[in-house]
């Protein structure tokens, strides 16, 4: 469809997003105005909306109408430099992504908002975060990404703090700024390496510029440090578990569903659009991240107790997810194979697309329950499918989409992954051919693993009967909420069984990042293949999710059919059998802990340095057992902790240097002055 | 009259394995007596099991959800849809294409996805138990699995089975070391995923060892009927792939006429009937292993397979 067909001038939605971003900031500043009055999160989260589905119509239309990119130079910010922005189809994606997330999160909240205790701690803050996330995708040079970066960062830590005064939340507030910090402080630094001596901050500049290969690969490990520490890689996720769950439902949905997102973007268009021809071995690191961080992702999701802390940790898998499928495409980039790189970008752009649908969802789920509950605590749910079905119905679907189960969306972006693995000796390095296998290897179990963490937390969760008082007396959601819950939902379903409109609804994004793209899947003889889903070419690979779907939905009903009719239809309710034992106290049932021990036991011991503490009273003694289970992050163990003690030794050394006499002072600096001089000297 | 003709192989597929499944269990269980000294019940038993089952009052829980009632289906559906979609008798079928062997092994994951939430549904230790354990063998069995694909589909170049199959039938492939690798893997995840011994016992009831008879402790009627069926759909499901990867010679490849096909269907059932005698004489050999053992039997499936695909990233001539 061409934009002369339907007579709209180019250039109007253009720019819509600068105007979202405009008009997200005045929200933002209407909510310090009414934040304070009871009714004032309607308008507020009302008008978010609004102006989300705007970005989101003017993204898509421009993404549909295939626009050229356009840039645009504001008098604003640094004086005398100003700010640019440009929209093509990178930023156009992710703006999808960002202002969906939005859109629907603010949908949610206009159910969910009602019940925020301190409002003014969360209304002004919310708006300034969608328009920081925006403006990320859409700034045009270092200086306005970095600050657009820092807005988000520190608009989702006043978010993350809104409920300040339980203690863990101050912590994980800390532990996310120190986090953010270090990711801002690396992404300066490559910026600063890219911009090179020029000190021409644009990215068309950048663009212009070929750095050398050691700038190039420090810009890389550096981009790499910055953006993955927001995304969550492994050993950068460790405050993302502790952040996530402490914000609000439906900004925890906006941080895991989004935010990771749109780090991965900074990722993207440093390492994929700046910085110029990649080497091959990044992909190595790339791959290797990836790889780690989707299986120890999963592995913590399984050991949580906590509902909202699983969920973050299943964001951490993911992402890894994401990231392999990037390095992937890194490596065919490199090796100069386009399709090749085409499938494996768009294995990552569809994972990074259903992961902010199917997460959204989980945790305005995760959201209901706890509003219903009170709970985040799994040990303390159940039976909640009889509570609140509707939130139930949606949440499953979450379930099996995050899963990878076809005929769901989560199932169509692996299997793009896997077939993108299947293609790596085509690649004549080495070292890929080597760790290509094991990233694969990596990723069937990190899927395999998902599918027991989601068993888990829907059984416990949902499933079962109530683990406590409150868990008994809860109730069913708003209908709003329920809205925002199926809305993903419905969306899961459509690209899992149509995956082939949005592999070419991407294919413009991906021609840019590889330089060329997979076949068109709906083209003209898409009536001829059924809407197969066929990625290189159709001897080699092909997946039809609405066949599946079809199938599955035929046999199922004939089944149900046949049954029916053969068998008795007689049914009667009675007691649980649960073999002639049957225990009526809740806490006879499966737990979460209980549900996680045999996968705790077999991946554990090495990977957790998980201890049991078993505290049996002896016999005649009247007091409770107890049974302990300590699982601790080994990124805490192996990384932060020798870091934190190496930090603290340092300074006790240091300590000395605070009382000294002057004399020493002067001789220090001298000596400081001389090994400076002798170090220039020797430079020369 | 072409294209009726297609869809006709593709239907009597779907009938074969559904008419077949209670076939395999009944054929295994009776080999089992046999080598155990009894005599053993008739070999079409299972079929009337599943027929006494249908006819009995189906009893649920106060508390059973409506999950649990749909679940024996949504089990039932993907089991049968991913055993239709192997080539049994024939390669080529009209809907060959429509999922490859990735999304078969996606398939059955969504039906145990589906049983083991329904036997956490009405809240027993021993329905926690069996989906417990049932998710802890899969997360060990799915990668091996998925390694075992990534095996056959790096030597065949594609991932669908039909295309497999007519690569293997030429015997241009010949035997090679990762095949052998591949196939003691797909052995191993075979016996783990129907819950066979040693991984689990079919027979049991009562024991803290049971994984899968835990899952659907309390299912009855109906609904057991329905599971149980999908059972033996699964573990033909099995032997026919095995069928179809490493031994699939006999298959109809090219016209569908009558000869052909007779001749692809008494070989199928020659195979078939084969690994159904093979089973049971293997699992009175072995006996059943400690749930925490399971690690190491299965890590030694995902070991030989992800040898196997190392070896054809190394070299394709492996």
């Amino acid at each position: 469809m061409t934009l002369a067909a339907l007579q709209i001038p180019a250039g109007i939605p253009a720019f819509a997003g600068l105007w979202c971003v405009a008009a997200l900031l005045a929200i933002a500043a209407a909510g310090v105005l009414i934040g304070r009055w009871s009714w004032g999160y309607a308008p507020i989260y009302g008008a978010c909306l609004i102006v989300s589905l705007a970005g989101l119509a003017s993204a898509f239309w421009y993404l549909w109408a295939g626009l050229p990119p356009e840039t645009l130079s504001l008098p604003v910010g640094l004086p005398g430099v100003g700010s640019r922005f440009r929209i093509d189809p990178l930023a156009a994606f992710f703006l999808l992504v960002a202002n969906l997330g939005g859109a629907i999160a603010s949908l949610y909240a206009l159910g969910y908002g009602r019940h925020e205790k301190s409002p003014l701690r969360v209304l002004p803050f919310y708006p300034a975060y969608l328009a920081g996330m925006n403006l990320v995708v859409l700034s045009d040079d270092a200086v306005s990404f970095l600050i657009a970066w820092e807005f988000m960062s520190l608009s989702s830590w006043a978010l993350v703090v809104s409920n300040h005064r339980a203690e863990e939340n101050i912590r994980a507030g800390y532990v996310y700024l120190l986090m953010a910090s270090i990711g801002t402080l690396t992404l300066v630094l490559a910026f600063g390496v890219l911009a090179g001596v020029s000190g021409d901050y644009s990215f068309a500049s950048i663009r212009a510029q070929h750095p050398d290969a050691f700038a190039a690969s420090l810009v890389f490990l550096l981009a790499l440090i910055g953006a993955g520490s927001k995304a969550g890689l492994v050993p950068l996720h460790i405050w993302l578990p502790l952040a996530h769950p402490a914000a609000p439902s439906h900004v925890s949905a906006l941080m895991s569903g989004v935010m990771t997102k749109i780090a991965i973007y900074g990722f993207i268009r440093i390492v994929f659009d700046l910085v110029g021809a990649p080497a091959w071995w990044w992909s190595l690191i790339v791959l290797g991240l990836g790889g780690a961080t989707a299986v120890l992702g999963v592995l913590y999701a399984v050991m949580q107790q906590d509902l909202k802390r699983l969920l973050a940790y299943s964001t951490v898998e993911n992402v890894g997810i994401v990231f392999i499928g990037l390095g992937l495409g890194l490596a065919f980039r490199a090796s100069n194979m386009p399709v090749l790189a085409a499938l494996a970008i768009t294995a990552a752009l569809l994972h990074v697309f259903n992961h902010s649908l199917f997460k959204s969802l989980l945790f305005f789920g995760a959201g209901a329950v706890v509003h219903a509950t009170g709970e985040r605590n799994m040990e303390k749910l159940g039976g909640l499918i009889h509570r609140l079905p509707r939130t139930a119905v949606a949440f499953l679907v979450g379930c099996a989409a995050i899963s990878a189960l076809p005929p769901l969306n989560g199932f169509v972006s692996e299997w793009l992954t896997f077939q993108a693995i299947l293609v790596g000796p085509e690649l004549p390095q080495w070292g890929l051919r080597f760790i290509i296998p094991a990233v694969g290897a990596m990723l069937a179990l990190s899927a395999a693993l998902a599918a027991a963490c989601f068993v888990k937390a829907y059984g416990i969760v949902f499933l079962g009967r109530p683990r406590s008082g409150a868990a008994e007396a809860a109730h069913e959601t708003d209908s709003l909420s329920l809205a925002a819950m199926f809305i993903p939902a419905a969306l899961c379903f459509a690209l899992g069984i149509l995956p082939g409109a949005a592999i070419d609804f991407i294919a413009p994004v991906v021609q840019g990042l590889a330089g060329g793209r997979l076949p068109m899947q709906l083209g003209e003889a898409w009536m001829q293949n059924w809407t197969s889903l066929v990625p290189i070419g159709s001897g080699r690979s092909s997946y039809n999710g609405l066949l599946i779907f079809g199938f599955l939905l035929a046999s199922g009903l004939l089944t149900a059919l046949g049954v029916h009719r053969l068998a008795t239809r007689a049914t009667r309710r009675s007691d649980i059998w649960d073999c002639g034992y049957p225990d009526p106290t809740p806490a006879a049932q499966y737990s979460s802990s209980s549900f996680a021990m045999p996968i705790r036991r077999v991946f554990g011991a090495t990977m957790f340095h998980v201890r049991d503490a078993v505290d049996m009273p002896r016999p005649g003694e009247t007091r409770a057992g107890r049974f302990r289970v300590r699982v601790v992050d080994p990124a805490w163990h192996w990384f932060y902790g020798p870091a934190t003690r190496a930090v603290w030794r340092t300074s006790e050394t240091m300590n000395g240097l605070q009382f000294l006499s002057i004399r020493r002072y002067l001789s220090l600096v001298f000596a400081t002055l001389v090994l400076l001089l002798l170090v220039v000297a020797a430079w020369r | 009259m072409a294209l009726a003709l297609e869809l006709g192989a593709q239907a009597l597929q779907m009938l074969l394995v559904l008419a077949l499944a209670p076939l395999m269990l009944g054929i295994s269980r009776k080999i089992k007596a046999r080598l155990l000294r009894r005599m053993g019940p008739p070999t079409w038993q299972p079929y009337l099991d599943i027929w006494k089952l249908l006819h009995k009052e189906a009893v649920l829980a106060h508390n059973a959800s409506w999950l649990y009632r749909t679940a024996p289906y949504l089990l039932f559906a993907t089991t049968w849809v991913a055993a239709a979609l192997v080539p049994t008798y024939a390669i080529n079928l009209t809907f060959s294409w429509t999922a490859d062997l990735i999304a078969i092994v996606a398939l059955l994951a969504t039906g145990r996805f589906a049983l083991a939430l329904a036997g956490m549904d009405v809240g027993t230790a021993f329905g926690g138990i069996g989906a417990s354990r049932e998710m802890m063998i899969a997360s060990l069995a799915e990668p091996a699995m998925l390694l075992v694909v990534f095996s056959v589909a790096l030597i065949a170049g594609t991932t669908q089975l039909s295309a497999m199959a007519s690569l293997f039938i030429h015997g241009s492939v010949g035997l090679r070391v990762s095949l052998g690798l591949a196939m003691f893997a797909f052995i191993f995840v075979a016996i783990a995923e129907n819950a066979r011994i040693p991984v689990d016992n079919p027979a049991t009831h009562l024991e803290l060892t049971m994984v899968h008879e835990a899952m659907v402790l309390e299912y009855s009627g109906r609904h057991l009927a329905v599971i149980e069926f999908a059972a033996g759909l699964k573990l033909l499901l099995y032997f026919s792939l095995l069928a179809c990867l490493f031994v699939p010679f006999g298959m109809v490849t090219g016209d569908k006429n009558l000869d052909a096909v007779l001749t692809g269907l008494m070989t199928y059932l020659g195979k078939i009937i084969l690994l159904a005698v093979l089973l049971p004489i293997g699992e009175t050999c072995v006996a059943k292993m400690r749930v925490f053992r399971y690690p190491i039997f299965l890590g030694s499936a995902f070991a030989a397979s992800a040898l196997a695909v190392f070896l054809l990233f190394v070299s394709r001539s492996f």
